[in-house]
């Protein structure tokens, strides 16, 4: 790769950090700006620059999974999410489920952030797929 | 006179229907079996009510199917005209399937010939005794369909399809003018049903469209009978099957023209225009059908030609008012019907057995033929109006009415002498010639058929000779009914086979004689006649034949013209529209708006971002200097969002413009795509036009937009249930998470497919695109 | 602002427009992208802008302020801005695999290649132009 020395250095950090800004954007999107779709473009973009500067290969494994399968994985999250409302028969699909179990304070737990893992996992894969497709294609 | 309950009418229907449904299933001798059967319990049906028709006053229409919204009552009805017709339907239809059993009984599709003549004489039947226009209409259509496949029945033959398309082209044309016609007279009339229609004549004929009316009826009818200039489909047609041509080209669906004129005469009967149109278009085909039937020597072409004659005198007759013509026309129907199917049989049979239905190269086969020559003779003598053949009735009957016709009655009745002579002569070719005289060499051995295909010609030629000597009886439970409906007041015209020693005997003695002179010297004339290459250069056939590649000829040039291929071309009409439709509905509502102008703050900035990073991107040399200026036209944006209270939407906007900057810069590094704009000055001038025009609209829309008032109760709504409901402060994200997560479900699905199509093309790029590459 | 608003947005629209017209399909490309911004800032703009407020409930309030931007409208360019990217990057790799196949991306040349009826004559022409050009990058 003719990525250049600092780029290469500082590959892990551009990996990481995003990853884990990511993951923040993700679980606070409920209340504070952030959320699947922003949170996976800040992850997406930290694996596209790693991509880059280690290559696709180094970025493909550190995913474990090919993006493809990330997509289906997101989708599949999204999906089922849903399904939990049925608890209630009258409510609709997708009506998100919440429960507040207290532990000092009352933490929220809804299907809805699964439903955002979902957006998150299928924005990943989407845009990693698309990428890696796009520069795969330039260097073969 | 007991009355007929309608149920009775569909019998006959739900009989072909059932049959032509088991016959499917069957082999093709015993569908044909079948069909015979089923055509003849229909025959015996309609036999059964020819009482309860005949004398009476027609019984009331019944609607089995109606559409009340478009004031549609569908349903049967049977009066003389209609029982003629029926009769003819069902008992030549007996004949032709049991005939087409053996004289297909090799072909393989023989099957399917058979259910498609089933199919087809239910379409007649039903198409005769409609009640109502619409159910008329559908199956007159049905009929020029089943004649389409069944003309086509060789459909490995190039000619067998030509002739089969243009059949359906010039009656399925014909047949569109009919549905306007029909409905300008159902709208006229206030009714659907012809009874109604017949009954409302003073309403249709005040209509203001009735001309147009009843033109666009003659086209439909015209062109179904085959009138001039709409014959030359008929003798093409000739390509179908023998039996298909004895049943369709002779007795039934080239008449069902007539039959409409005919039923639908009681309104127009007193117009001059009707009346001329029909007499001289009807002469005119006469005349022309016994032209060319001279100038033909294949046995099967000259019928169709002759059948063209026997068509334009129906018509002829229809258009001559009075109540003699109306008696002479379902009198020589009738007659025509039955020597036509006889002799067709007979060319097929002649062609099945000799090997040969060329009239030059038949002769003397009387003695190897005995039977099929009785038939032939038979048949020939009722078509040259001998006595004691219902021919002769029926020749005598439509001179009467000729000479009776007013003003041109002396035009009318020379031409119907010409042309009876010329029918006389093509009788006797087809009995006299190609049964007596010298023994010419054939193909084959002849011999006289199987009982199954015999019957056909011996009955229809014998049921001639029956009628030609007792008249009366035909006249008065078969005729007059039908002359009655054509005239749509009662009519009782005696026939009888001896009139005495009037005009009409020596003009008919005269007209004999003139026939066989042209039979003596058709080896002279026919030859000659071919020479006339006028008919073949000039004819309305060539004038099918250019206004097809014409119709051709213009769906490419518009094609070409609609589809050129050229991506820059769609995209100008695309833009245009999109420019000027927007501007197009402001301008109408009452002119541009623009909302009220607060200050300008220091948000300005974003928007001046935007505008310079456009105009970069528009002007840029260079591909990358665009890609930088997208880039630009993106950050401007995110701020917009950011500085109007939006920040999720700045940060998507933010990391996608990052990325695809990232991307498209990548791509062009390591791919050499030097983009140069080759457009003339010309060309650019014309495209900043279509864009300035589109950018103006869209910002015109959008002031308009902004000035009108706003609804904001959707977006409170949000605001207020978010957090009750959705349990998130983030009013955006409870938004795409919880109250349209079906929505952003579906949208992340897009996301994955796209992402799918993508690996696929890739996966495929090491394949090329097209062979060749 | 609002006249502002609208005025940018048709500059864009234009500048889009123009592009589009290009016959060079990654200038196509480019315009498409930005006529797709000029989309999703439309949307934006017909929910009414004006406040600096996100649309962002306060802790422990239970509705949005009344100054607060129109949500709804944001959600949907949200997701309009990320299918726009997937599109965007669906059309360059058509755009890419045409340059591979015919070794241009200008779309009247691709239309020579492509047109078979005209095959007469100059077909072989615009193979070998594409096979050169293709020896040429």
């Amino acid at each position: 790769m003719d990525a250049s020395l600092i780029l290469r250095v500082s590959a892990p950090l551009l990996l990481w950090v995003p990853m884990a800004v990511s993951a923040y954007l993700l679980v606070r999107g409920h209340n504070e700006p952030g959320g699947g779709f922003v949170g996976g473009l800040v992850a997406s973009a930290g694996l596209v620059f790693y991509a880059i500067s280690r290559g696709q290969g180094a970025a493909l494994r550190a995913m474990r999974l090919p993006p493809a399968s990330w997509c289906g994985i997101g989708l599949l999250l999204g999906l089922g999410s849903g399904l939990l409302a049925w608890i209630d028969p009258s409510a609709g699909y997708l009506t998100h489920r919440w429960w507040f179990p207290d532990i000092g304070f009352k933490l929220p737990i809804g299907t809805a952030l699964v439903f955002d893992i979902g957006v998150y996992l299928t924005v990943i894969g989407t845009i990693t797929a698309m990428v890696f497709a796009l520069l795969g294609e330039e260097a073969a | 006179m007991s009355a007929l309950h309608p149920f009775l009418l569909l019998i006959p229907l739900a009989a072909g229907l059932v049959a032509a449904c088991v016959a499917a299933r069957l082999d093709g001798r015993r569908g044909a079996v079948l069909g015979c059967g089923a055509a003849g319990l229909g025959f015996v049906c309609y036999l059964a009510m020819i009482a309860a028709v005949a004398g009476a006053e027609p019984p009331p229409a019944a609607a089995f199917w109606a559409v009340p919204s478009l004031g549609i009552a569908g349903g049967l009805r049977l009066d003389g005209l209609s029982l003629l017709f029926a009769l003819l339907i069902t008992g030549i239809g007996a004949l032709v399937l049991l005939y087409a059993g053996r004289y297909l009984k090799a072909d393989p599709r023989l099957n399917r010939l058979v259910v498609l003549l089933m199919v087809f004489m239910v379409a007649m039947l039903g198409a005769v005794t409609a009640d109502d226009v619409v159910t008329l209409f559908v199956f007159w259509e049905l009929t020029s369909i089943a004649s389409f496949f069944l003309v086509a029945h060789d459909h490995e033959k190039p000619g067998a399809r030509r002739a089969a398309l243009q059949a359906l082209l010039v009656t399925g044309g014909g047949g569109l003018a009919l549905l306007a016609g029909l409905v300008l007279v159902a709208i006229a009339a206030g009714t659907t049903s012809i009874s109604g229609i017949v009954a409302a004549r003073e309403a249709v004929l005040a209509h203001p469209a009735a001309v147009p009316a009843m033109l666009l009826v003659i086209l439909g009818c015209f062109t179904k009978s085959a009138q001039f200039p709409f014959h030359f489909w008929l003798p093409n047609a000739m390509a179908a099957p023998t039996p298909v041509s004895a049943y369709l080209h002779s007795a039934t669906m080239v008449k069902l023209g007539v039959y409409l004129l005919a039923r639908l005469n009681p309104v127009w009967q007193e117009d001059a225009l009707w009346q001329g149109l029909l007499t001289w278009t009807g002469l005119l085909t006469a005349a022309t059908g016994a032209v060319l039937a001279l100038r033909e020597t294949d046995l099967k072409r000259v019928l169709a030609y002759t059948t063209v004659t026997a068509l334009g005198t129906l018509v002829l007759l229809i258009g001559l008012a009075p109540e003699l013509s109306a008696t002479a026309a379902v009198t020589f129907l009738l007659v025509h019907a039955l020597y036509k199917a006889a002799l067709f049989l007979i060319a097929g049979i002649l062609d099945h057995e000799t090997g040969s239905r060329d009239a030059s190269a038949l002769g003397g086969l009387r003695g190897a033929m005995p039977w099929t020559a009785t038939a032939a003779v038979l048949a020939a003598l009722s078509m040259a109006g001998l006595p004691p053949f219902v021919g002769f009735v029926a020749k005598e009957i439509v001179y009467e009415a000729k000479l009776a016709a007013g003003g041109a009655a002396g035009v009318v009745a020379a031409i119907g002498f010409a042309v009876n002579a010329a029918m006389v002569a093509v009788a006797g070719l087809l009995s006299l010639r190609i049964f007596f005289g010298a023994r010419r060499p054939t193909p084959a051995v002849p011999h006289d058929p199987p009982k199954s295909m015999l019957a056909g010609p011996i009955l229809l030629a014998g049921f001639g000779l029956l009628a030609g000597i007792a008249p009366g009886l035909v006249g008065h439970w078969m005729l007059d009914g039908a002359a009655t409906a054509i005239l749509g007041r009662p009519v009782e015209v005696p026939l009888k086979l001896w009139h005495g020693f009037t005009p009409v005997l020596a003009l008919s003695a005269a007209t004999i004689g003139l026939g066989l002179l042209i039979l003596l010297g058709w080896e002279r004339l026919m030859p000659r006649l071919r020479r006339v290459s006028t008919f073949d250069s000039h004819g309305p056939s060539r004038g099918y034949e250019h206004a097809l590649a014409g119709l051709v000829a213009w769906a490419e040039g518009t094609t070409r013209a609609v589809q050129h291929g050229s991506l820059r071309g769609y995209m100008r009409v695309l833009l245009l529209v999109l420019a000027i439709a927007p501007l197009a509905v402001l301008l109408a509502r009452g002119g541009l708006d623009r909302p009220a102008e607060g200050a300008l703050d220091p948000r300005a900035f974003a928007f001046g971002v935007i505008v310079l990073g456009a105009i970069a991107a528009a002007l840029a040399r260079s591909t990358f200097a665009a890609v930088m200026a997208l880039g630009l036209v993106g950050f401007g944006t995110a701020l917009v969002f950011l500085m109007f209270g939006a920040p999720d939407v700045a940060l998507t906007q933010f990391t996608v413009e990052v990325l695809l900057v990232v991307i498209l810069a990548t791509v062009l590094i390591r791919l050499p795509i030097r983009g140069t704009d080759t457009r003339t000055r010309g060309q650019r001038a014309g495209d900043a036009g279509v864009a300035l025009l589109l950018g103006g609209s869209v910002a015109a829309l959008l002031m308009a937009v902004l000035a009108a008032p706003f609804d904001p109760r959707l977006g409170a709504w949000f605001g207020e249930t978010s957090v009750p409901a959705g349990h998130g402060r983030n009013v955006v994200n409870v938004i795409l998470v919880d109250f349209r997560a079906l929505d952003t479900l579906g949208e992340i699905a897009v996301l994955a497919i796209a992402a799918f199509a993508v690996i696929a093309l890739l996966r495929g790029a090491a394949r090329p695109l097209r062979p060749g590459n | 602002m609002d006249a502002m608003f609208a005025l940018t947005v048709g500059v864009l629209v234009a500048a889009a427009a123009w592009l589009l017209l290009a016959r060079d399909l990654l200038r196509g490309l480019l315009g498409f992208v930005l006529l797709g911004t000029g989309a999703n800032l439309t949307i934006f703009a017909a929910g009414r802008t004006g406040t600096m407020v996100p649309p962002l409930v306060p802790p422990g309030a239970e509705a949005l302020a009344a100054d607060a931007a129109n949500a709804l409208p944001q959600a949907l360019v949200l997701t309009a801005i990320v299918i726009g990217f997937g599109l965007a990057a669906f059309a360059l790799v058509l755009v890419m695999r045409a340059h591979a196949a015919f070794g241009t991306v200008s779309a009247e040349e691709m239309d020579e290649a492509e047109r078979p009826d005209d095959a007469a004559a100059p077909a072989p022409a615009p193979a070998a132009a594409v096979a050169g050009r293709k020896e040429a990058a």
